[in-house]
């Protein structure tokens, strides 16, 4: 008993499940001090994992879909968050590498060469390359000119939604809202998955997000150049001291970092719609990839199963209003995911308090 | 009158994880001054701590005079008339001395401040225990020895009966030191108690009546300091018998291999630290640098692994010129560096000995698997040699996080990882501070095995039996300047003192 309730504390993993159960325990709360049935909240939840509508009993493969589909940009903004944090950046620009990627997929989609296949390829590769060059120019200038990567990265946000609308209102067909549609071979539909989940959005973008959780692993655990940069990232000085090229691990962790972001961008403009959107606000995958960076501790699998969460919650939020639960619920929970998760400190000592009670009793001390 | 003027009786303080005090007695005579010896982590300072009020036991009593005390926290003590000398002086640097004095309890007139009867008693409080020191000096212009006698007047002012002092040399030049043991012995004579935490074993021998020595946490005896050899101190000290000479063998020292010409250097804020430094080290000796902390060493041994740019001068390691190097290649071109900030610049904690064990050379071929991959398993035999070669004790063997290691064990792994890259010429800096006593020789034996090997030496200390017991040529070092470069065996350690001092004087070759 007490050794796995040291565990617990020791546990990344642990304390994230645990913060996610606390966030979803106050959310219920919250649901029934407003009068609502907190039951209905869970069936919502229920229907967008299983597909199963427990008041009707009709099953709908669907929204396991739309779930996997809303979970694609997460992932990925969690994962460019992320491996910037585990070489020591805060990352606040996955936005603007999102939107960015976004952007530059619509314009090849838009623009470039009408082959099969290798259009798409295009416009996705030119979503990451972009991502990539948003991201690393932020690195580089942190590296040599020490500039502050959450401050250029926020600025670079603005420049990005800004640039992406001048952009875009130049694409063919292009209104205040919306460009002409995509040609067919631009788009990353999946005619397999359409036919199997009732034409639900889910689409190839989700073989492209497991190849990025896995290089992401695969980087940051196997290879020397993931070593040198978890080095930079815990012990910045020892790094440096050691002969490990701290400059280029920052710049080259930034601009992977974007290039994740980048992807999302790509898929969502790809896969999510038939036209080009002209934005006008930010979609805020760059912002909650953050929080599930954080809930998933930066680690691939972590935070995977961090931004499935977020999709299911996401995908649950029309399934709630169906059931008069105010769908603002599901970013109450998420709000308050991400304060359990800064207050892991406090369980932290509160495990010192125990260790402590229990090596008086040891000692001997009343 | 109770036969002691503080008496603690069976304190237990614990911190998650250690028992800091298991049950510790102490009991101090009115006007004598009261050694507690004990290693690092002995548990010296928690107690004193507790003593003044800084920590709280779990448990225990303390008793001032015979009568018992409940010390919450410093200024309960302050009012009961216990002062603290901190290891660390707490000053204000561009207040005057005066002012640092009264801080806190600045004495007023009609609701105004009133500096002038300060003054004067500072004075006299100066006079009356020989604690010379300017009263309208500003802190930042007096030196370390003077900074410490402002630390004693600010428990003198606050009318202290008992004064602790913790670790009261450390941050002392030998005269200073001197001059430092007349003080105490003055305030004994003028009635008060003295509490002094040491591990330094002479000095309590020259200064102090009767010794408690803890170990591990626990009381292990209190001894009349007459009665006992230095010998049988550090054997209390430490549990065993302990040999203080290191055997050094006489060897002939090689071909130069490092040599500094005209280094100057500044430091990050861009403040001249080195100026016109030159120094050769040859193959198969010990060079050692002596001098106060503060004096450009360790912006020196910054620039010459290329942690700081240098402003002027060349670096050359066995033939090449290394100053544009950069630190990868200075690491390539045969430079170990054990450095003084062991967490900070020596390991990744949250990397595991294995990780730390390849920090600077995971690129070589002997790391690498196809595909850019890293072979982890060779790291990890690579670990669990050195392990063994150098007697590092773990919980887990090479999964052991760093940061989970004792200080001793710590310094192993990195002594370790830089001897294993046999390296050409090996910098260490400060390699045994706040290591316990088994550590320290074992770190300094391997030292001296790596010179009897060839390897060139460049050690930084700022204890000078360390630099004196290790060394065959020392150079003192002084505002950024060697004042002298001499032979170990023709300069004892008062003419050392006298020149870390700065002073010119030439010492007879």
């Amino acid at each position: 008993m007490k050794a796995e309730r040291k565990r617990l504390s020791e546990s990344d993993g642990a304390t994230s499940v645990l913060v996610v159960l606390m966030g979803f325990l106050v959310g219920t709360i919250l649901v029934a001090l407003v009068g609502k049935n907190p039951l209905n909240m869970y069936k919502a939840l229920f229907q967008a994992l299983s597909g199963y509508n427990i008041d009707n009993g009709r099953m709908n493969v669907r929204y396991i879909a739309e779930t996997l589909n809303y979970s694609v940009p997460f992932i990925l903004c969690g994962l460019s968050m992320g491996f910037a944090n585990r070489v020591g950046l805060f990352n606040i620009g996955g936005e603007g590498q999102y939107i960015m990627g976004l952007t530059l997929a619509q314009t090849v989609a838009l623009l470039g060469p009408q082959i099969p296949v290798l259009h798409w390829v295009l416009a996705i590769l030119a979503a990451i390359i972009i991502g990539a060059l948003w991201g690393g120019v932020v690195g580089i200038l942190k590296a040599k000119y020490e500039v502050s990567e959450v401050v250029s990265t926020i600025m670079l946000n603005y420049v990005a939604l800004y640039l992406s609308r001048i952009i875009c209102l130049q694409l063919p067909g292009a209104t205040t809202y919306k460009t002409a549609n995509f040609p067919k071979t631009a788009l990353i539909e999946n005619t397999f998955f359409q036919a199997i989940t009732h034409n639900s959005l889910l689409n190839n973008g989700i073989f492209m997000m497991i190849v990025a959780v896995i290089i992401y692993w695969f980087i940051m655990e196997k290879t020397s150049l993931g070593y040198g940069m978890r080095a930079t990232g815990f012990n910045k000085d020892a790094a440096r001291a050691s002969g490990i090229p701290v400059v280029r691990s920052i710049s080259i962790s930034m601009a992977i970092s974007g290039a994740f972001a980048g992807l999302a961008g790509g898929i969502v403009a790809l896969g999510s719609f038939k036209y080009g959107r002209v934005l006008a606000g930010m979609d805020n995958y760059g912002f909650d990839g953050i929080a599930v960076a954080l809930v998933g501790n930066c680690t691939a699998l972590g935070t995977t199963l961090a931004g499935l969460l977020f999709g299911l919650l996401k995908n649950a939020q029309a399934l709630m209003q169906g059931k008069q639960i105010p769908k603002e619920i599901t970013f109450i929970i998420q709000g308050l995911i991400v304060i359990f998760i800064a207050l892991r400190s406090a369980l932290k000592l509160y495990q010192e308090y125990l260790d402590k009670r229990q090596l008086q009793k040891e000692v001997g001390v009343k | 009158m109770s036969e002691y003027a503080i008496e603690m009786r069976g304190i237990t303080k614990t911190f998650p994880g250690v028992v800091a005090n298991d049950k510790v007695t102490l009991q101090v005579r009115p006007q004598e001054i009261h050694a507690l010896l004990g290693e690092n982590g002995a548990g010296k300072s928690t107690l004193m701590s507790i003593l003044f009020g800084s920590y709280s036991a779990d448990n225990g009593q303390i008793f001032l005079d015979g009568k018992e005390v409940s010390i919450k926290n410093p200024s309960v003590a302050t009012s009961l008339g216990i002062g603290m000398v901190h290891q660390h002086f707490k000053l204000v640097q561009n207040y005057t001395v005066t002012e640092n004095i009264v801080l806190g309890m600045e004495p007023t007139k009609r609701k105004l401040l009133d500096l002038k009867s300060a003054r004067a008693k500072v004075a006299r409080l100066s006079e009356q225990y020989g604690l010379s020191v300017d009263p309208d000096a500003l802190v930042e212009d007096i030196t370390v020895g003077q900074q410490q006698r402002v630390e004693i007047l600010k428990t003198l002012f606050r009318n202290a009966n008992t004064i602790i002092f913790d670790e009261p040399t450390a941050v002392l030049t030998p005269q200073e030191v001197d001059e430092l043991i007349e003080i105490l012995r003055k305030l004994r004579s003028e009635g008060k108690t003295i509490l002094l935490i040491t591990h330094k074993l002479r000095e309590i021998k020259e200064v102090a009546d009767r010794c408690t020595v803890l170990r591990r946490g626990r009381y292990i005896g209190t001894v009349d300091v007459a009665d006992v050899t230095e010998q049988e101190l550090a054997e209390m000290m430490v549990g065993r018998a302990v040999k203080f000479e290191i055997d050094k063998p006489e060897q002939e020292a090689g071909a130069v291999v490092l040599s500094l010409r005209n280094l100057e250097v500044a430091d990050s804020a861009g403040i001249v630290k080195v100026r016109d430094l030159s120094l050769d080290v040859h193959e198969g000796e010990i060079v050692g640098i002596a001098g106060v902390d503060g004096n450009g060493q360790s912006e020196l041994l910054e620039a010459i692994t290329g942690l700081l740019p240098l402003s002027k001068g060349s670096i050359i390691l066995d033939g090449k010129e290394i100053e544009k190097f950069t630190i990868r290649e200075r690491i390539e071109a045969g430079l170990g560096y054990v450095p003084e900030d062991r967490q900070k610049f020596g390991l990744v904690a949250d990397f595991t000995i294995a990780e730390n064990s390849a920090l600077k050379n995971y690129y070589h071929p002997v790391y690498k698997k196809k595909f850019g991959l890293l072979d982890f398993n060779a790291m990890e035999r690579e670990a669990n040699s050195l392990i063994e070669q150098f007697d590092i004790r773990s919980a887990e063997g090479a999964a052991t996080m760093a940061g989970s290691l004792s200080g001793g064990n710590q310094q192993k792994v990195i002594v370790a990882r830089e001897i294993s890259l046999s390296p050409k010429v090996l910098v260490v800096a400060q390699p045994t501070r706040g290591l316990d006593v088994g550590a320290i020789e074992y770190i300094r034996r391997r030292i001296i095995d790596e010179r009897d090997k060839g390897r060139a030496i460049l050690l930084v200390s700022f204890e000078l039996d360390e630099i004196m017991n290790l060394c065959d040529r020392i150079a003192t070092i002084s505002k950024g300047q060697i004042v002298a470069v001499n032979r170990q065996d023709e300069v004892d350690e008062y003419q050392i003192g006298l020149m870390m001092a700065g002073s010119q004087a030439e010492v007879a070759l």
